[in-house]
C-alpha cells in the first residue's frame, strides 16, 4: 500500500462556510451514486447545497477513455447558495482520463484526491498522457493525496465471495467513506440507503459497507491525512425539508396538481434524455390514479395526451427538444381545438440530437414560434429544481383555466441538479380549478368564456352537447367548419387574446437589487442560479446592478416594459445564442445586450461577472475559457 | 319508448335511438356516387343497435376524405390530424375506458403517414373499433397512388405508373396482432352493416378494411370482382366454422395444399373444402386467405380473426385499481418524500 503526501496538511478541522466537490471517474465507476450519496448526507446535516451532475450519453464508453468520464459537483454552504460552484475546492479522480478532464477547474491549491492503482501504463495512454502525472511533478500546484483505492479496497474485501469485477466496483464507496470523513460526516444515511437498497443482496451490501467503512478508516487512521474540514449548517427558513431534484419536483408538482385538481392525471410520452426519469417516477404513482403510457414515438406521446385532454382529464406529454419539434403538429391541434395540455420539455444541447446529456436553454423561440399557422400557446419555466414543482402546479393551473396548451421549459440542469426542498404544507397551496361544460351553463360547445375566451370543456358522457372539432378552422359562433375570411382573422386574434388574458393570473416581475440604476440582469429558467448570484456579488463590489428572473415567457408579465425601462443597460444571459434578447427587443425596442453560452454547461457566476465588468465599462472584452 | 340497456349499468334505462338519431346537421360534402355515403349509412344503421347512448360514443379520424366522417354523425366527434387518429383515440379511450370509440381513416391515413400509429394500436389491443375506408387513392388531395395502390397504377403522380408494391391492409393488420380483423365492400350494404356491427361489439382493437370506390379518381378499383352482378363468383364470404363456398349457387369452393390455396369447381362435398376458423391464436389461416386475390382466386370478405385477449386500456384499468386497493396512501407522504430533517 502506497500513500504519501506531497504538501504539508495542517493536522486541524478548518471551518469554511463553502466548499465546491467534484467526484469524476469512469462511467463505470458509480460517481454519480457517489455525488448523490454524499449531496443526500450534506442536505440531511443541514448545508444549502446545489449539485450539477455530468455525464456522457454513452452508458458505458470505453473503459478509462477520455469521453467515458463522469463527473458530479457539488457545493454544500452554511449560507444560501444558488449554484453548484465555478470551480472545485477538491477533486476525486477515479482513473488518469478523470484526472485530465477535470483537473483544469480545480482551484489552485486545491485538494486533489486519486486512486493511484489506475495509474497504470494502459489507462495513462488511454488518457493520452505521455508521463505519470503522479510523478512528473505537473500536480505541484495542488495538495495531492495520492492513495491505492483499488488494492485497499480489495484488500478491506477479503473472505467475501465476489469475482474481481465486483470487488472492482465497490471502490466508489471507499472514495466515498474518505471523503465524507474529510468533510466530518457521518456514515449513517449512506448505511441507511445501502441496507434498504442492496437488501435482496447482502453480499453487495457487506461489499459496499466494508469499502465505506474502510475509507473511512483510511482517512482517521492512516495519519496521512492531515487536514478536515467541516461546512457549518446553513441558517435557513424553518421548515421540514427534503432533498429533491428537478425531475421529482416535477413528476411531484403534476400529481399534486391532479390532487388539487380531483381530476385524473394522464401522461403518455416517449423516452428521450433527460425526461425519462418524469416518466419513471409517474409510473409509480398508479395509487393516486394516474395512468402513463409509453408511447410509440413523439407524436403518438402527445396525441394520446390531446385524446385524454378531449376525454376530459389533465393530460400532460413530456419530452426534450427533438421531441418537442415532432409535437409541434400535435400542439397545434390543441391550440385549434382549444384543448387544455401542459408540455414538459426538459431542455439539452441542440440542435437535432445534439448534446442528449448537457444542458442548454435553446428551446423558447421553437416553443414560441415553432408551429405554422399564429400559433400561440402558454410558455413558464421553472428557475430552480423544487421551483419545478411550482411551475408543474402552475402549468395546469393555466392550461385548464383558459383551455389552451402550456409549455413548461425545464432543462437538463434542473432536471438532473438537487437542493434542500423546504416541503410545502398542501392546505397552503392554491387550489387547481377547472370546470366540464354541461347544458345548465352553456348552450353549446363554443359557447366562450367573456372573461378568458375560453370555450366549455365539453366532454363525451354529457348529452345535448355532442359536438365536433377538429383542426379545421371554425365559426366563432358555433364552431362549425368555417373558410370565411373575417371569421379566420378573428379567430386568429381571438386565439392570441386568449393566450394574452393569462397575464391576469401572473404576478408583476419582481427585481432582487436596485429598483433602478446602470444595468438589469433579465434572465428565465435554470440560469437563476448563477445571474442571482453575479447580481449579489457586483453589488457587494458597489455596483448598480439588479436581476430579474422570469418564470412566464409567454405572456409577459405585465409590467415587464416598464422594469426595464429603470435601467440604463439590459443585458440578458442565455444559454443560448440569443433568444429571450430576440423576444425583448422585438416587443419593447429595448436595446437589450445578449450574452450568450452555448457549451452544454450551465453559467459560471465568474463568468457573468466578467460580462457585467465589460458592460459597466470597467474591463475590456469577455472571452469565454472554455 | 325505452330498453333495457345492454350496455353499463343493469338497471339504466336507455332511449331506443333509430338512424336519424345518428344523422348530425352537418351538410355532407362528400362528391355525389362517392363510396363513402354507403358506409356512413350502414353506420347510421349499426350505431342504434348498440343500444349506447349517443353521448357516450366518439368518432375519432385523421384527415383525408374519409376523415370527415365524424362531422356527419351526431355522437362526439374529433377530425383530428393525417395519421394521428389510431394515438388520440388510445389516448381517449384510456382515459375513458367507459367510452365507445371508433377510428374512421382511409388507406393514405393510416398505412401511409399514420402506418405506425395504425400498427401500435392494434398490437396493444386497444378497445377501439378502426374502419379504414380502402380507396387504393389520394382522394382530397386529389389523385396520388397511396400505399395500397398496385404496382404499376398510372395516377397524376404517376404518370408512369408506380413503382411502389403495395400494402395489404388485413395482412398488417394480422401481423400486428389485431384481434379482430375484417373486410366489407360499400357496395355490398348487407354485409357491411353486419360486419361493422360485428366488430363495433367486439372487445379489443377491431379492424374492419372497406374496399371503397373512389368514382372521381379511381373509379372502379373493385369493380371487376365487387360489382353486383359479378360478386358471387369473384368473392368469397368467410364464416367462421363453414366451408369455403363461392358462386351463384356455392357450386365452387376453396381448399388448401399444404399453404397454397386452391379453387374447387364443383367440389363433391364440403369435406373437400377448407373450413373457415376466425378463432385461431396463430395467424397462418387468415394470411393464406388474405393473399386470394381476383383473378386467381375470389377475393375473400367478412371476418377473417376473432379472437380474445385483454385489452390496453383495461389492463392500464386495472393496475390503477389494484393499486388503489392498498389504503390511500397521503400525497403530503408522496411529497415529503423517504428522507426529511428538520430546521427549527
Amino acid at each position: 500500500m502506497t500513500t504519501e503526501i506531497e504538501s504539508p496538511l495542517s493536522e486541524a478541522i478548518t471551518t469554511r462556510d463553502r466548499v465546491t466537490i467534484r467526484f469524476a471517474g469512469d462511467s463505470g465507476d458509480g460517481m454519480q451514486l457517489t455525488g448523490t450519496q454524499f449531496t443526500r448526507t450534506t442536505a440531511v446535516y443541514g448545508n444549502d447545497l446545489a449539485t450539477l451532475p455530468d455525464y456522457p450519453a454513452e452508458i458505458r464508453a470505453p473503459t478509462g477513455s477520455l469521453p467515458g468520464v463522469s463527473g458530479f459537483q457539488l457545493s454544500f454552504s452554511s449560507n444560501d447558495i444558488h449554484t453548484p460552484g465555478d470551480n472545485p475546492d477538491a477533486l476525486v479522480a477515479m482513473n488518469p482520463a478523470a484526472l485530465k478532464t477535470n483537473l483544469g477547474d480545480l482551484i489552485p491549491g486545491g485538494l486533489l484526491i486519486v486512486d493511484e492503482g489506475e495509474f497504470n501504463a494502459t489507462n495513462l495512454r488511454k488518457a493520452g498522457y505521455d508521463s505519470n502525472p503522479l510523478e512528473d511533478g505537473s500536480l505541484a500546484p495542488y495538495r495531492l493525496l495520492r492513495l491505492d483505492i483499488t488494492t485497499n479496497n480489495a484488500a478491506a474485501l477479503d473472505g467475501l465471495e465476489l469475482g474481481a469485477k465486483e470487488r472492482f466496483r465497490s471502490r466508489n464507496f471507499y472514495a466515498l467513506g474518505l471523503v465524507l470523513w474529510l468533510f466530518s460526516r457521518p456514515l449513517d444515511t449512506v448505511v441507511r440507503w445501502a441496507t434498504d437498497k442492496f437488501q435482496r443482496n447482502p453480499v453487495v451490501l457487506e461489499a459496499n459497507l466494508r469499502a465505506l467503512r474502510a475509507g473511512n478508516a483510511f482517512g482517521e487512521t492512516s495519519e496521512l491525512v492531515h487536514e478536515r474540514y467541516e461546512v457549518p449548517p446553513a441558517d435557513v427558513a424553518p421548515g421540514v425539508y427534503r432533498h429533491i431534484s428537478g425531475n421529482e419536483a416535477t413528476a411531484l408538482g403534476f400529481v399534486t396538481a391532479s390532487h388539487l385538481a380531483e381530476l385524473p392525471l394522464f401522461y403518455a410520452s416517449y423516452p428521450i434524455t433527460p425526461a425519462s426519469d418524469v416518466l419513471h417516477e409517474l409510473a409509480s404513482f398508479k395509487r393516486f390514479g394516474i395512468k402513463t403510457m409509453q408511447a410509440e414515438d413523439e407524436i403518438s406521446a402527445v396525441c394520446a395526451a390531446i385524446g385524454a385532454s378531449y376525454a376530459g382529464q389533465m393530460a400532460l406529454t413530456g419530452t426534450s427538444g427533438p421531441g418537442l419539434a415532432l409535437k409541434s403538429e400535435g400542439l397545434n391541434l390543441a391550440v385549434m381545438a382549444e384543448l387544455p395540455l401542459v408540455i414538459l420539455d426538459v431542455q439539452r444541447a441542440g440542435p437535432s440530437t445534439g448534446m442528449p446529456t448537457k444542458t442548454e436553454q435553446a428551446d423558447l423561440l421553437q416553443a414560441m414560434y415553432g408551429r405554422n399557422g399564429d400559433s400561440p400557446v402558454v410558455i413558464i419555466a421553472p428557475s430552480t429544481p423544487g421551483d419545478c414543482f411550482w411551475t408543474a402546479i402552475e402549468a395546469f393551473r393555466i392550461a385548464l383555466k383558459y383551455m389552451v396548451p402550456v409549455i413548461m421549459l425545464s432543462d437538463g440542469y434542473l432536471a438532473n441538479g438537487s437542493q434542500p426542498w423546504l416541503i410545502p404544507k398542501l392546505a397552503e397551496i392554491p387550489p387547481v380549478e377547472w370546470r366540464h361544460a354541461d347544458l345548465s351553463r352553456v348552450s353549446h360547445a363554443y359557447e366562450r368564456d367573456p372573461d378568458t375566451l375560453a370555450r366549455p370543456w365539453a366532454v363525451p358522457g354529457q348529452a345535448g352537447l355532442e359536438h365536433r372539432v377538429g383542426g379545421l378552422e371554425k365559426s366563432y359562433e358555433t364552431g362549425d367548419i368555417n373558410y370565411e375570411p373575417g371569421n379566420h382573422h378573428k379567430m386568429t386574434l381571438t386565439r392570441a387574446e386568449r393566450v394574452a388574458k393569462v397575464v391576469n393570473d401572473i404576478p408583476d416581475l419582481e427585481v432582487t437589487g436596485p429598483q433602478e440604476g446602470d444595468l438589469l440582469l433579465l434572465g428565465w429558467g435554470g440560469t437563476y442560479g448563477a445571474i442571482t448570484s453575479a447580481g449579489e456579488r457586483a453589488r457587494a463590489e458597489g455596483k448598480s446592478v439588479a436581476s430579474a428572473h422570469l418564470r412566464h415567457l409567454n405572456p409577459f408579465p405585465a409590467n415587464l416594459g416598464e422594469v426595464l425601462s429603470r435601467y440604463d443597460k439590459v443585458m440578458v444571459p442565455e444559454l443560448n445564442n440569443g433568444q429571450l434578447s430576440v423576444l425583448v427587443r422585438a416587443e419593447f425596442l429595448v436595446d437589450a445586450i445578449p450574452f450568450n453560452k452555448i457549451a452544454g454547461q450551465p453559467f459560471k457566476i465568474a463568468e457573468i461577472s466578467g460580462k457585467i465588468d465589460e458592460v459597466l465599462g470597467l474591463s475590456g472584452p469577455f472571452e469565454f475559457e472554455f | 319508448m325505452t330498453a333495457a340497456s345492454t350496455n353499463g349499468a343493469m338497471d339504466e334505462e336507455i332511449p331506443l335511438l333509430t338512424r336519424k338519431d345518428f344523422v348530425s346537421d352537418q351538410e355532407v360534402r362528400w362528391c355525389p356516387g362517392c363510396g363513402d355515403y354507403s358506409i356512413l349509412a350502414q353506420m347510421q344503421k349499426t350505431l342504434p343497435g348498440l343500444r349506447i347512448p349517443r353521448e357516450e360514443i366518439v368518432f375519432v379520424s385523421g384527415i383525408g376524405c374519409s376523415s370527415r366522417f365524424p362531422y356527419y354523425v351526431n355522437t362526439y366527434g374529433f377530425h383530428t390530424i393525417h395519421g394521428r387518429a389510431p394515438a388520440i383515440a388510445t389516448g381517449l379511450k384510456t382515459a375513458r375506458p367507459e367510452l365507445t370509440v371508433f377510428v374512421i381513416t382511409g388507406d393514405g391515413d393510416g398505412l401511409s403517414i399514420g402506418g405506425n400509429h395504425l400498427m401500435h394500436l392494434l398490437r396493444r389491443n386497444v378497445d377501439v373499433t378502426v374502419v379504414l375506408f380502402n380507396n387504393r387513392i389520394y382522394g382530397l388531395t386529389k389523385g396520388q397512388y397511396s400505399p395500397t395502390s398496385p404496382i404499376g397504377k398510372v395516377t397524376k403522380s404517376a404518370p408512369m405508373g408506380t413503382t411502389e408494391n403495395p400494402l395489404d391492409p388485413i395482412k398488417m393488420a394480422l401481423a400486428a396482432g389485431a384481434t379482430f380483423v375484417a373486410r366489407s365492400v360499400d357496395r355490398d350494404t348487407k354485409h357491411l352493416e353486419s360486419t361493422l356491427a360485428t366488430a363495433a361489439q367486439h372487445k379489443g382493437a377491431a379492424f374492419v378494411e372497406v374496399f371503397q370506390n373512389c368514382n372521381i379518381y379511381n373509379d372502379g378499383a373493385f369493380a371487376s370482382f365487387a360489382d353486383k352482378d359479378v360478386r358471387q363468383d369473384r368473392m368469397v364470404y368467410l364464416e367462421h366454422g363453414k366451408p369455403l363456398r363461392y358462386g351463384k349457387h356455392l357450386e365452387h369452393g376453396i381448399r388448401l395444399n399444404g399453404f397454397q390455396p386452391e379453387t374447387v369447381e364443383n367440389p363433391m362435398s364440403d369435406d373437400e373444402l377448407l373450413e373457415h376458423d376466425t378463432g385461431r391464436d396463430d395467424i397462418a389461416l387468415p394470411m393464406i386467405l388474405s393473399g386470394m386475390d381476383y383473378p386467381d382466386f375470389p377475393v375473400p370478405l367478412g371476418i377473417f380473426r376473432q379472437i380474445e385477449r385483454e385489452t390496453y386500456d383495461g389492463l392500464v384499468q386495472d393496475q390503477i385499481d389494484v393499486s388503489r386497493l392498498a389504503p390511500e396512501p397521503a400525497i403530503e407522504d408522496l411529497i415529503a418524500g423517504p428522507e426529511t430533517w428538520s430546521v427549527l
